[in-house]
């Protein structure tokens, strides 16, 4: 008999299953379905051969965000195998039916940027898409989850997926951040203390006053970055903060509807007593800015630490990890990351391209130049960010201080579009992955949150944002 | 779907922890719309100079890296993206199984849909297996769960009961949910009573 009690994740979980049989796993529901041109075409490609067709083109979404170029966006795409990507998804929209916010359209962005704030994502949905960072959408308390493409093609043809429950896993954060601390740090820290593989198998729920007093963007940053830790997913319960940011969204309910929904999301909060498999505390008062200096992204300092020392680890696998990943960094053991000339900053992705990631960068910046030896690259997540942007006069503040300023899109994150580092040139990125050659081959990343990378733009070596707050 | 039979094969190690999946096939490979070629750019960074030539060092590159089945790798293999490209490459170089301490989930998902098993063994047995000579022939029983050393050891491990019955006798699975339509349906018609979902 299972304990009535219950966390978030698992009451996403019993409102959509579907059927149980023993010893197969659930079928379980699937509300919203993004899509993008990356993990899709084999997909579409499957379903075309066997004859199906897209079971609810109404609960999925398509975007093109990967491929493109971030540059002018009235120009041809040069590269003809991404020109063909990005055709191939408009086609497969356009044939199965689905609503597809493409490069032309004012909806644009990276999928777990557009998706929220249209409003498509909702506390206690199930969310997926071929994309490990969908934990994104768990902020909203959606169970939200990356999935395979053979996973895409299950979920275009039947809207569900066969699952077993993971473990459940609760990140409690109390305190309050102190100035030039954010959530990227949080979620930096996390990684940090788990490590890359800490949390595999497990839905992590972050709860907490410090989770509690960030914003809905901020609380996205934290989830987003849960698979770094190897997580499935990662949830937050939907509180007010939620609904605020939610209501009157294009794609949220309205009327009579909105309050039956805020009604049933009140309900999902995990329940007083319901026990988590595993718990781990951070101090968010202590907490400072957080840097990586490794190649994944558990391999992070606080921006004062010093980087570890490979001869003092045990573990003949553990120490070659730690030698190889500084030997690729170019980095000494036991000195800090701190002072370290960069070539590029990143300023994007999923994980921080969001208005608010703009407006704190922007405020580091504002009336400053950054040093004119790093290529400092500005990409906002959305073609509502940057309208935003626009609004807000941040693009003159990010050009005056000597960014470049680029069109929406994943960019520099995963270096698929030509926005690329060139062998041993290191960025400060507010992206969420420092893997060998992510950002271009033999490409240095070292991943910190917006502010540490625009004290590093003006300072063209890694800088603690804090010495001029 | 063909079945999934019982194999002998050599090893390669690649005795490295966190091998993500920007490296298994990095992500400026992945903007084709086929599944097809990508095992030529398999490891593509560790495996090629950048003007293309192999680097003569890195186990594929070597005759020990050629016509084994077995890649013999270290601790959360797998880890970082959902791209089903990373077994698609596995398996079109010849790789019918992952020897490692813990993969990635994703990965591991993503992997027995492409009949490419992940085995996880225990530290001690995988150090024994980094420790086997070049030439040592291992085999893989699915049915049994059990890898063979050399020696006779039988190693047993755990897979998923419903991968397995897919693997063994070849079902797929999308033609297995398809069979659950009613439910599906069922489901449908219940959802429309509780919470609107989509506006
Ligand atoms: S921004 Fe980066 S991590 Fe996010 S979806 Fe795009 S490529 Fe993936």
């Amino acid at each position: 008999m299972p304990s009535p009690l219950r966390t978030l994740s698992q009451k996403v979980w019993d409102a959509h299953l579907v059927r149980e049989e023993a010893g197969a796993p659930s079928l379980i529901y699937i509300d919203l379905h993004l899509v993008h041109e990356v993990t899709s075409p084999q997909a579409f490609s499957g379903l075309r051969a066997r004859g199906l067709k897209v079971r609810r083109p109404d609960l999925t979404i398509a975007t093109t965000d990967h491929s493109i170029p971030t540059s002018d966006r009235s120009l041809p795409i040069l590269d003809p195998i991404a020109a063909n990507q990005v055709a191939q998804l408009d086609k497969n929209c356009k044939e199965f039916g689905v609503p597809h916010y493409g490069v032309h359209s004012e909806h644009q962005g990276i999928v777990h940027v557009m998706g929220p704030e249209l409003g498509f994502t909702q506390p206690g949905m199930t969310v997926v898409c071929g994309d490990s960072h969908t934990a994104t959408h768990g902020a909203f308390g959606a169970l939200a989850f990356g999935i395979g493409t053979s996973e895409v093609e299950n979920v275009l043809a039947t809207q569900c997926l066969l699952q077993r429950p993971s473990k459940t896993f609760k990140v409690q954060v109390d305190g309050t951040l102190k100035p030039g601390v954010t959530a990227k740090d949080i979620i930096l820290a996390f990684c940090a203390r788990v490590g890359v593989g800490g949390a595999t198998g497990c839905v992590l729920e972050y709860a907490g006053s410090a989770i509690r007093s960030l914003s809905m963007e901020g609380r996205m940053t934290v989830c987003n970055m849960s698979i770094e830790a190897g997580a499935r997913a990662g949830l937050i319960a939907p509180d007010e903060t939620t609904f605020e940011y939610l209501k009157g969204r294009p794609f949220a309910p309205k009327g009579e509807e909105w309050d039956k929904a805020v009604a049933y999301w009140k309900t999902l909060p995990t329940d007083e007593g319901a026990v988590f498999d595993r718990t781990v505390t951070i101090d968010a008062d202590t907490l400072e800015p957080m840097i990586t200096w490794g190649t994944n992204p558990g391999m992070g300092v606080s921006i004062t630490g010093a980087v570890p020392d490979p001869s003092g680890i045990a573990d003949a696998l553990d120490r070659d990890n730690v030698e190889k990943a500084l030997a690729y960094m170019g980095l000494e053991a036991g000195k800090p990351v701190l002072g370290r000339p960069v070539d590029v900053v990143f300023i994007g992705s999923c994980t921080n391209s969001r208005i608010s990631d703009l407006r704190a960068a922007a405020a580091v910046l504002k009336g400053r130049k950054v040093d004119p030896k790093v290529r400092v690259m500005v990409v906002p997540g959305s073609m509502d960010v940057k309208r935003q942007a626009i609004a807000e006069g941040l693009p003159e503040i990010f050009r005056e201080a000597g960014c470049d300023y680029r069109e929406p899109g994943c960019s520099m994150c995963i270096a698929m579009n030509g926005d690329q580092l060139q062998p041993g040139q290191y960025s400060v990125s507010t992206s969420n992955r420092n893997f060998e050659g992510r950002q271009g081959k033999g490409g240095r990343t070292f991943l910190a949150s917006p502010l540490t990378a625009a004290a590093t733009a003006l300072a063209g070596v890694v800088a603690d944002v804090r010495s001029i707050l | 779907m063909i079945p999934f039979t019982t194999f002998q094969s050599r090893m390669v190690p690649m005795p490295l922890n966190n091998i993500d999946t920007d490296q298994i096939i990095p992500a400026r490979f992945l903007k084709t719309t086929s599944k097809e070629g990508l095992d030529k750019n398999l490891f593509c960074d560790w495996r090629y100079e950048t003007d293309g030539t192999p680097k003569p060092d890195f186990i594929l590159n070597t005759p020990r890296g050629q016509g084994a089945q077995i890649l013999l790798a270290g601790d959360n293999f797998g880890c970082g993206s959902s791209r089903e490209h990373a077994p698609w490459a596995l398996t079109q170089f010849g790789f019918r199984a992952v020897v490692s301490t813990s993969f990635a989930d994703i990965f591991k998902g993503n992997a027995l849909k492409n009949s490419l098993i992940p085995v996880v063994v225990s530290p001690d047995v995988h150090s024994k297996m980094l420790g086997l000579p070049e030439d040592a022939l291992v085999t893989l029983d699915l049915a049994a769960q059990t890898l063979a050393l050399p020696d006779g050891t039988a190693v047993e491990f755990a897979v998923d009961s419903f991968s397995k019955t897919c693997l063994l006798e070849g079902i797929d699975e999308l033609g297995w949910i398809l069979k659950q339509t009613p439910a599906i349906e069922a489901f449908e018609a219940r959802r429309v009573l509780s919470v609107n979902t989509l506006g």
